[in-house]
């Protein structure tokens, strides 16, 4: 049964290219169906893999499938292998069934779409990369992984193309992951040349063996591959992105920028946490940016009055957590929460799908209002999500994932005091921010009238994930321990101070504390809001956090603009001038021949006597 | 003999020049008359009659009087010869006679060299005659096209629907041709002879 | 050495002057020096040939001024003058 690990990632890449090749000519139904069961079957046969591999356990606790070797070239022979153990058998479970349910859901959401079976080959192809990418063996397959979703999420964001701004959405994005694609492409190409080898695990072994814990290999191999899941998670600095990706359809959103794609960075740090480990100030870093960037898109999430873009830098803040789990070594618990994201996070963007479907395409929260009657499944699903972003205590997986993070910042080897506190200002941020959205969008006057409601296709995925999304953080236990297969413990120091019940609870605190803001400035009196934006101040820190703190700007300054200089410097460069130089040499010898022809007897008459004279002459004198 | 022939030379030369520099084309169509007269002489000095004739009759002649003919038909009056006036500024004759000169100058060298023979040995009428309808039978026949092209050439050329009588030019030049051309040439000037 | 002479002169009148007939003209004059030059040399080795040639450049010459003055005659009644610098619309 597990042998059949190869069909996950075939699949997706068989019904891909089905689609898109021939899709045009099916009809919608079979398109849904083709698109649809693929990742099905894809699904099914993780679990059936995930069944077997746990009801017999292999030796080193991984499973390698080795399918065919890529290359041959001198010495270097990458293979196609899949390698399998709990981390990846973990987000292959994640991936297909979140993907698989997000596919139902999109089969009647783009049901009125011209690119009805693009969009399916698309999305097939994305799921089939990612898996790649999660199942790889070796850096290369990972690195075709990696950039295979890297030209999904180009090709999905820009998917309605007539419009230019989606394309320019979809360049930005693919820009700037390049930048930090650039990076880890380095970073492997420094692994592969000090240490001979691509296989992961061989990589991971032979790193431990040689390299000393803070050798300048090691740091520097970190800090570039950090580069790369920076760009890949949209994590400071190259956060950028994720926000105007909004562009593309809803499940793109929902499926890749928001469960899947972007968690990318996250699965490389895991599976690379040796090297991690050997490198604390890499590692260190990585807190760092995980820290600073959920504060950064926690403010920013506050400001934002498309929807879908609150979601977005909701996620961006959400990795960020998971980036400073890992920074602490907090390996599983940034596994964990990535699982509740990914059911929480799915569920938002596709409530927010169900609105924006029924609003007609709008997308603004302040020209939405009272839908909680008019939408009862997208509320009651919506809030189950946003409860759990926000970690309501007790009841929602995001509870359990999140409070877990922020106590092992507390609490962990590599945790410090200061981590903690942002921490729990996320907290806070999280609940003020989604709330702000919820009451915005379902209480109050009803705003823009519903149009369309959603049918069966559309509600049960929701349906679906809202139930994980409460019952999901019952696994944690036997989740930790099944991870704890492939990653280490968290070493936890002596935590100094407070123990894990008091961190939950302060953070249960600072969860209500957030409601009752959001519901003060946004339900009770939300005269209250427009009087904090009027305000100087307010309205200076809300402009600078709704432009993202800046960033596009000073990318803009720093970045594009030169860029573009340069090229309108380089229009005529000196090559042209060859070219042009040899086009200008004609047309000047044009036009001094066609000056000999006067249309004048006697001068012709001068020049046949002047050149038989001269030719007489040199036969002469020569 | 001698004297002769320096004294026909120049005489051609000296002609020729006046011919250059004249106002009125008659006048000059008049110089070049005599200076062709001048080499018709200097054909005659150097042995061969024949020639010195042809050239008195046909090209003197008949080419000439030709051109006499159009001139006064064109009936250019005082207007021409003050826009001749015009046209020949001092200026103009210099990049000519640099070029001429320096032709005469290789024209020179290269007939340093031959200083041999003073008599030029006389060619009769015979000897060209027999060459004519021998070796260069062809070159006659040829020529004799050549003159009929030139005559059809000439009448659609000078066509002309106005009442006006064209003069066909070549009627003369074809009967001074007759024992060259043959019958052939003769029946073509016939019919042209008439006016359209 | 006389032929070289007139022929020059020839050459001198046909680039300087302006008017068609003179042109035709110094044409003529270059002709017949050329067929001086041919009949001496042809003279000087005691041959036919020079006079023979002489002949054929002499019906050429006959054919030639005919068709030239008649192309004349058009001339003068197409652009009513016979400057030959007027004759210039192949130019280009």
């Amino acid at each position: 049964m597990i042998s059949l690990l190869w069909l996950v990632p075939a699949l997706p890449f068989a019904s891909a290219l089905v689609l898109l090749l021939f899709g045009s000519r099916f009809s919608r139904r079979a398109t849904a169906a083709v698109g649809v069961g693929s990742i099905g079957l894809s699904a099914l046969i993780s679990i059936l893999v995930a069944v077997s591999f746990l009801g017999a356990p292999s030796a080193g606790n991984s499973y390698t499938q080795v399918l065919w070797t890529w290359m041959h070239v001198a010495s270097f022979e990458p293979q196609i292998g899949l390698y399998l153990d709990a981390l990846s058998l973990v987000m292959i479970l994640v991936v297909t069934f979140v993907a698989f349910l997000i596919h139902i859901y999109s089969a009647e959401f783009m049901i009125a779409d011209d690119g009805y079976s693009r969009f399916f080959g698309y999305m097939n192809l994305f799921v089939a990369s990612m898996i790649t990418l999660l199942l790889g063996s070796n850096l290369m397959l990972l690195l075709l992984g990696w950039e295979g979703v890297g030209l999904c999420s180009y090709l999905l964001i820009g998917f309605w193309y007539r419009d230019p701004a989606n394309g320019l959405a979809a360049r930005k994005a693919f820009i700037v992951t390049r930048v930090g694609d650039t990076a880890m492409m380095l970073g492997l190409f420094l692994l592969f040349t000090q240490l001979g080898t691509l296989g992961i695990q061989d990589l991971m072994q032979r790193a431990s063996e040689q390299w000393h814990s803070g050798s300048t290999y090691a740091v520097v191999a970190a800090f570039l591959l950090l580069g790369g899941a920076v760009g890949k998670s949209a994590q400071l600095p190259l956060q950028v992105w994720l926000p105007d990706a909004m562009a593309g359809p809803t499940p793109t959103s929902a499926l890749l920028h928001a469960a899947t794609m972007v968690t990318a960075g996250v699965y490389l740090i895991a599976r690379t946490h040796v090297l991690f480990s050997l490198a604390p100030a890499a590692q260190f870093a990585v807190a760092l940016v995980g820290a600073a960037t959920l504060l950064l898109a926690g403010f920013s999430a506050l400001t934002q009055h498309d929807i879908k873009r609150v979601l977005a830098y909701s996620t961006v803040s959400q990795i960020g957590y998971m980036f400073l789990a890992l920074g602490v070594g907090a390996w599983q618990a940034a596994i964990f929460h990535f699982v509740t994201h990914a059911f929480f996070k799915a569920l938002l963007f596709l409530g927010a799908g169900v609105i924006i479907n029924a609003l007609d395409d709008e997308h603004s929260i302040f020209r939405m209002g009272g839908l909680r009657k008019e939408l009862p499944v997208a509320f009651w699903t919506f809030l189950i999500a946003g409860c759990s972003l926000a970690g309501l205590p007790f009841i929602t997986a995001g509870f359990f994932s999140k409070d877990l993070i922020i106590w092992q910042t507390w609490s962990a080897n590599q945790g410090h005091a200061g981590f903690w506190i942002a921490g729990m200002i996320g907290a806070l941020l999280t609940s003020l921010y989604i709330f702000r959205v919820i009451f915005r969008v379902f209480f109050g006057p009803l705003g823009t009238p519903v149009t369309k409601r959603p049918g069966y296709a559309m509600t049960i995925p929701c349906l679906t994930l809202a139930l994980l999304s409460i019952v999901g953080g019952y696994v944690k236990g036997p989740l930790l321990r099944f991870l704890h297969l492939t990653l280490p413990q968290t070493i936890e120091a002596h935590a100094g101070g407070l123990t894990e019940i008091g961190s939950e609870a302060i953070a249960g605190v600072l969860f209500l504390t957030g409601v009752y803001f959001a519901y003060v400035f946004h339900l009770q009196r939300r005269s209250l809001a427009d009087v904090l934006v009027a305000n100087p101040v307010g309205r200076l820190l809300h402009q600078w956090w709704l432009g993202d703190w800046g960033f596009d700007w000073l990318y803009d300054r720093a970045f594009v603009q030169p860029f573009i200089w340069a090229t309108y410097i380089n229009k005529s460069d000196f090559v042209d001038a060859l070219y042009i130089g040899i086009a200008r040499l004609a047309e000047l010898s044009y036009r001094g021949l066609s000056s000999t022809e006067t249309g004048r007897v006697r001068w012709y008459a001068t020049a046949m006597a002047a050149g038989s004279v001269l030719f007489i002459a040199l036969v002469l004198f020569l | 003999m001698e004297l002769t022939f320096y004294i026909a030379s120049a005489v051609a030369i000296l002609s020729t020049l006046l011919m250059l520099t004249r106002m009125n084309v008659v006048h000059a169509l008049l110089y070049l008359i005599v200076s062709l007269l001048g080499v018709a002489v200097v054909f005659y000095l150097l042995g061969a009659p024949f020639v010195a004739a042809l050239e008195a009759i046909v090209y003197a002649g008949a080419i000439m009087v030709l051109f006499l003919f159009v001139v006064m038909m064109l009936n250019l009056g005082k207007h021409a010869a003050d826009t001749e006036k015009q046209w020949l500024t001092p200026g103009i004759w210099i990049g000519p006679v640099l070029l001429a000169s320096v032709l005469i100058i290789e024209v020179v060298y290269l007939s340093r060299g031959n200083t041999a023979d003073s008599v030029a040995g006389a060619v009769g009428p015979k000897q060209v005659a027999i060459a004519l309808f021998g070796p260069y039978l062809i070159g006659v026949e040829l020529s004799s096209m050549l003159l009929l092209a030139g005559l059809v050439g000439a009448y659609h050329l000078g066509y002309r629907k106005a009442e006006k009588p064209e003069i066909q030019h070549d009627a003369h030049t074809h009967e001074r041709r007759a024992d060259a051309s043959g019958d052939l040439v003769l029946a073509g000037t016939d019919q042209s002879a008439r006016t359209p | 050495m006389l032929a070289g002479i007139l022929f020059s002169l020839g050459l001198i009148s046909l680039l300087v002057r302006r008017n068609l007939i003179f042109v035709l003209m110094s044409l003529e004059v270059m002709l017949n020096a050329a067929g001086l030059a041919f009949v001496v040399a042809g003279s000087r080795w005691h041959q036919a040939d020079g006079q023979v040639v002489f002949m054929f450049i002499l019906a050429m010459a006959a054919a030639e001024v005919a068709v030239g003055l008649a192309l004349v005659l058009q001339i003068y009644r197409r652009f009513k003058s016979l400057d030959v610098d007027e004759l210039s619309e192949m130019r280009g």
